[in-house]
């Protein structure tokens, strides 16, 4: 077991270093100019004033050079200036990251707790109507466009029926909890600040909602798919035969089978929460990464891109990594 | 469990006729669907009622009526005839990326289970080192940096869209090279023509299509996103995600936003309704599913 996660992280090394050299070469060799994006018109028709700019972030240098630099930031934990905020990459990430993650968790958890009860009761009350319903709402799930089902929810709980709060965190008034974490639910209850948790929780109703209703789909079908086969197995039809309890037989022995690849998938898409809050955060105002990379990207800022591209791709490796070594812990035959 | 009765060629009843429905019922209704919004596409110039670029700020933001059916911009752009036209690109898009990253796909994934060894690892690490980006960011990234258009959105998904098809290529290019069908069906004496196109063609190229149709719909709403964040489509073409963004400041003026929304979630049911119908029918065995 020990040789097999050191063969995983040496494999998931290489690629985080490839994917830097990837990622970099993408960001510096397309035409896109940061200097017009940044400059406007008029100073970027004065070639000195460009000139200048180029070896400022330099940009004048040859790309090996440039790769060798970042990379040598790279192993100080240094990700270079953001061209567009003029702060450090890392800073940046770092101060956005909370929000983000704090949207992406809630969201996690509340399509687990739709999916799997949903998906359980489709499987057990096969072709029923929960089975009909569960289908429709993963369908919907996976099918509108999150931008616009931000709109819509905006519209209709914020716009038309007042029920929830506006775009953003908290209130415009209201001041940001201090905290250690960054995330306004654990900082308000660290200061046990009620106010300020009870609007940074309505906040994240919508905004969450939103984000969950892809993942709620993939996790209903999993589940549900999941249950199916498990509630075919022997041991199913021992304990039914045995006199067990309809309830016992699904939540005892049917349902901790069934979970092992619900708990596989749910990494995956927590992971793909993360880089899925692009739309939502754009939508919502909500100041997290999402929003960030698409301002960077926007503004042409590649080294906010590059840092950030990394950033998440690496999240993804190593989510992408416990997944695999979960399974080696839960089937032995995996570890060879 | 239909398909071994249908030979027999018994009068159906009434509960083998509701079975058929449910089971091929979402599937037709996807076909139909899709194959509307492909005429749609086709015809816009012809049956849209306005052009989709007229502006007319005498009409600007109108509810929808029995002169403009789905209400009229900030523009006073017809709402109905852009959405027609939106379809267009929409589709387009869709088509072009997922055909195109299919056949990339394919053609990585096939050469690579055929060449084996060092070709094979090569491709699959390349393969492996795409897929480790999450794609909407690094398709954002790249389509920032081709530039706004429909073309550079285009390319920039292709680059995140292969890999999928390339693994699934290689995975059953590799099983069907050793199958046991294949050898059984060679000493039945069937001739390899036959063999090739009843077997082994069915086999590979069944998931790969049933992955295309799945994938249109994800094509379409990930092209629609990106126009939504601006990078799709330069402004006055009409476009699904160009439309929903501009309209989305305007809460009470619901329609300008709501219905190309709704043309998207459409569309996109559509593909995945003929997606799943297409699996069941290839693959019998996990119908009940």
């Amino acid at each position: 077991m020990p040789r097999y996660i050191a063969q995983r992280l040496v494999a998931a090394a290489v690629m985080a270093i490839l994917a830097s050299a990837v990622i970099f070469l993408i960001a510096n060799l397309v035409p896109g100019d940061p200097v017009l994006a940044q400059l406007g018109d008029i100073a970027a028709s004065d070639p000195a004033t460009v000139l200048r700019w180029r070896a400022k972030w330099g940009l004048d240098l040859p790309l090996w050079e440039r790769y060798g630099i970042f990379l040598q930031g790279l192993a100080h934990g240094d990700l270079g200036i953001s061209i567009a905020t003029r702060r450090p990459v890392l800073d940046d990430i770092i101060q956005y990251a909370p929000a983000t993650v704090e949207l992406a968790t809630v969201a996690f958890l509340l399509s687990l707790l739709v999916g799997i009860p949903l998906g359980i009761a489709a499987a057990v009350w096969r072709d029923g109507w929960t089975d009909s319903l569960a289908r429709a709402i993963s369908l919907l799930g996976v099918s509108a466009p999150t931008f616009w089902l931000a709109f819509i929810m905006l519209a209709v709980f914020y716009g038309g029926l007042e029920w929830a709060p506006g775009p953003g965190r908290l209130d415009p008034i209201a001041f940001p909890p201090e905290g250690p974490t960054g995330f306004f639910l654990i900082d308000a209850l660290w200061q046990q600040d009620w106010e300020t948790f009870r609007d940074a929780a309505a906040h994240l109703v919508l905004p969450s909602i939103v984000l969950a209703a892809a993942t709620v789909g993939l996790i209903t079908r999993t589940t549900r798919a999941a249950m199916l086969d498990s509630l075919q197995q022997d041991y199913v039809r021992v304990s039914r035969a045995k006199g067990m309890r309809e309830w016992s037989v699904v939540m005892r022995h049917a349902l901790p089978n069934a979970l092992v690849p619900v708990v596989t998938l749910g990494g995956l898409a927590y992971a793909n929460l993360l880089a899925g809050a692009v739309m939502t955060e754009t939508v919502f105002s909500w100041p997290g990464l999402g929003r960030y990379t698409f301002r960077s990207a926007a503004a042409l800022d590649f080294p906010a891109i590059v840092g950030i591209t990394l950033v998440v791709s690496v999240t993804y490796l190593l989510v992408n990594l416990m997944v695999d070594l979960s399974y080696a812990v839960l089937d032995p035959r995996v570890r060879r | 469990m239909s398909a071994s009765a249908a030979p027999l060629a018994l009068p159906p009843t009434r509960s083998h006729l509701r079975r058929r429905l449910r089971r091929y019922g979402p599937a037709w209704l996807g076909g139909g669907i899709v194959l509307a919004w492909v005429l749609i596409a086709l015809l816009a110039p012809w049956i849209a009622p306005y052009p989709p670029d007229a502006v007319d700020v005498t009409s600007r933001l109108l509810p929808p009526s029995a002169a403009h059916w789905m209400g009229t911009d900030t523009l006073g752009r017809d709402v109905f005839s852009r959405l027609l036209h939106g379809a267009r690109l929409s589709l387009f898009a869709g088509f072009s990326v997922v055909l195109l990253g299919a056949a990339l796909g394919t053609l990585i994934g096939i050469v690579a289970a055929w060449a084996r060894g060092w070709w094979d690892e090569g491709l699959m690490r390349l393969t492996d080192l795409v897929l480790c980006f999450p794609p909407i960011i690094l398709a954002l990234a790249i389509a920032a940096a081709l530039g706004i258009g429909p073309v550079n959105t285009i390319l920039a998904m292709l680059v995140v869209w292969w890999p999928k098809f390339a693994r699934l290529a290689r995975a059953l290019a590799l099983v069907q090279r050793s199958q046991e069908y294949v050898e059984a069906a060679t000493v039945l004496g069937l001739r390899p023509r036959r063999i090739l196109a009843r077997h082994i063609l069915p086999n590979t190229l069944g998931p790969l299509a049933v992955l295309v149709t799945l994938d249109l719909g994800n094509a379409i709403l990930t092209f629609a996103g990106l126009s939504f964040l601006g990078l799709g489509v330069i402004p006055p073409t009409p476009e699904w995600g160009s439309m929903v963004a501009e309209g989305r400041e305007l809460v009470e003026q619901w329609w300008v936003a709501t219905f190309p929304g709704l043309a998207i979630l459409t569309v996109v049911v559509g593909f995945n309704f003929c997606g799943d119908g297409l699996r069941d029918w290839l693959d019998p065995k996990g119908r009940s599913r």
